[in-house]
């Protein structure tokens, strides 16, 4: 009697269990890993003029399936130059940005955790406020400052050191310091954690035994925070790559951006099969890096 | 001595550092007072900017439609990331874990664009085959800001959660507790703060985003990102200025107030110490 009461029990609690485990796994299926599976069937269908602007992959027609794989949009973006480009000019504007966050980033992120205790929560806001106001707001101050008539063209012709202001809107040169700005704080933050969680006793005893301080950085500090520099770098680098919001507003004609370029496709030619087609071809890019942020951030999750 | 030997070279960066991540908005608030329409020539203080932009009914709808949808997009991703978060910290090994945690990371750092895209794609495929959604808008929104943020919750939980003695749990279980009385009485008061943070951050996030919410919404849907940045796009705005700096000044507040709380936490659980 007890026992067949206590396994009901516990075919309850592995029911309940399930329950658990199956919430967050649906929605996510259904919502995050199902759309990746649409995306590749609409990059292999041919485009339609019709609602929604693309052919069917099946069709049933004189007692034949008929089934359509169109790799032509593939064979599209490998036959124009422009894509190439773009592509191009992602992954190295997002590259040279990244280097440029993780050069300003670790040094302020350092700082950070050798501040006195309590200074150190104040830091950490002072550093994250900015990326909890607003992205888009943050791009445009830089188009007040950057322009032809802008802040720092009026200041340095106001001081007499230039005659006619100086080109930086719209350039390649306004786009990577858009990135840097907008993703610093997403770099110092895992740098942060990294290094403020560092045992300073192996510090100490690196100088005990005579180390020298920048010989104690590279050979103790840089291997213990590597961590946060792989979480770091591809925070940045990941999401610069497919960025559309800066190279739109702070680019120009010759700062081909792959995220612009699939968003234009989409918005404007409205051919869904070739953003579909874009979007995969990024995706395979890019999944290196994620992969290797994902191993390092369930490490992070499970331990 | 020792104050002169702080101003080393990494100290100076981050005074640089900061300074970089802060002129720029000061920029936005200082121009938001000036006179003139060319926003990069200053002509004089005045607030008439604030004015127009209380009267701009489009800003104003979109702020409401953005407040909403962030609103129930922040409480819906706690309640997804929280389970996420718990059934990865507590669970041990279970079929499909490795699964989840892919897709409790990927959103972190995937291409807006993509995301965007293929959600769009999916509720295009959805509406053809069950007839929901028949227009996208608010509610397609809010299922997109619900994906991509409770990731963002998950990972603040999930800190929150390894960082909690699990003892505590393990005992009112051992005890009679059954699982769902133990986590609503024992864990969830424990990580109530990082459910709060979770949610302020969920709540940001879901205001701030352009991208996604370009391609799964639809007309009549418009939020205050697609507002701003339509207006934007044209070239700057000083009524653009304004909304910014009432954006800096709620945002500064909040992140005060939370200073103010969480340092007196601080200094209550420290003489707490000293006390026992």
């Amino acid at each position: 009697m007890k026992s067949s009461r206590s396994s009901a029990l516990l075919k309850r609690l592995k029911l309940g269990r399930r329950v658990v485990i199956a919430f967050p796994l649906v929605w996510l299926t259904l919502f995050f890993l199902l759309p990746f599976a649409l995306v590749l069937k609409i990059s292999l269908s041919e485009a339609a003029i019709a609602i929604p602007p693309y052919g069917p992959l099946l069709e049933y027609a004189d007692q034949t399936l008929h089934i359509f794989l169109n790799v032509g949009n593939y064979l599209f973006l490998l036959s124009d130059s422009l894509y190439i480009a773009a592509y191009w000019g992602s992954v190295k504007t997002a590259f040279i940005a990244t280097v440029a966050c993780l050069l300003i980033g670790y040094p302020m992120a350092y700082a950070m955790a050798r501040a006195p205790a309590r200074w150190q929560l104040l830091l950490l806001l002072l550093v994250m406020l900015p990326s909890w106001t607003s992205f888009l707001i943050r791009v445009y101050a830089w188009m007040g400052i950057l322009s032809n008539s802008g802040l720092i063209n009026n200041l340095l012709i106001g001081l007499g050191l230039i005659d006619s202001p100086l080109r930086m809107m719209n350039t390649q040169f306004a786009v990577t310091i858009g990135i840097v700005y907008a993703y610093l704080p997403f770099m110092v933050l895992p740098l942060y954690a990294h290094l403020t969680r560092m045992d300073n006793s192996l510090l100490e005893a690196a100088a005990d035994l005579g180390s020298r301080k920048i010989n104690t950085f590279i050979k103790v500090t840089l291997p213990l925070s590597m961590g946060g520099i792989v979480a770091g770098s591809m925070l940045v680098f990941i999401p610069a790559v497919g960025e559309f919001v800066i190279p739109e507003l702070l680019g120009g004609p010759d700062t081909l951006m792959i995220g612009k370029v699939l968003w234009e496709e989409f918005f404007l030619n409205r051919d869904w099969p070739v953003a579909s087609a874009l979007a995969m071809v990024m995706l395979l890019l890019l999944l290196v890096p994620i992969v290797w942020f994902h191993r390092y951030q369930s490490k992070e999750l499970e331990s | 001595m020792s104050s002169l030997r702080r101003f080393n070279f990494s100290t100076v960066m981050l005074v640089l550092g900061l300074m970089f991540l802060y002129l720029p908005m000061l920029v936005l608030v200082v121009y938001s007072f000036n006179a003139s329409k060319l926003v990069t020539v200053w002509a004089g203080f005045s607030t008439q900017w604030y004015g127009e932009l209380f009267r701009d009914e489009q800003i104003l709808s979109a702020v409401w439609t953005s407040l909403r949808i962030a609103f129930f997009a922040a409480s819906m991703a706690v309640c997804l990331g929280t389970v996420a978060a718990f059934v990865m910290t507590r669970y041990g090994r279970f079929r499909g874990k490795t699964a989840l945690s892919s897709m409790v990371t990927a959103p972190l750092v995937m291409p807006e664009v993509i995301t965007g895209l293929s959600l769009l794609l999916l509720f295009v495929q959805m509406a053809q085959i069950t007839g929901w959604p028949a227009d996208r808008g608010m509610a397609t929104i809010w299922i997109a800001h619900t994906t991509f943020c409770s990731a963002y919750v998950a990972v603040v939980v999930a800190a929150r959660l390894r960082e909690v003695d699990h003892s505590i749990e393990e005992a009112a279980m051992d005890l009679g507790s059954p699982p769902v009385k133990t986590f609503f009485s024992i864990t969830l008061p424990i990580i109530t703060p990082a459910l709060a943070a979770g949610w302020l951050l969920a709540f940001t996030l879901s205001l701030d985003d352009l991208v996604i919410a370009s391609f799964v919404s639809g007309p009549g849907a418009n939020t205050l990102p697609m507002v701003v940045f339509s207006s934007v796009r044209m070239g700057v705005s000083p009524k653009i200025n304004a909304l910014a700096t009432l954006i800096i000044l709620t945002v500064s507040l909040a992140t005060l107030l939370a200073w103010f709380f969480m340092r007196r936490n601080e200094t209550k659980r420290k003489s707490a110490l000293q006390e026992a």
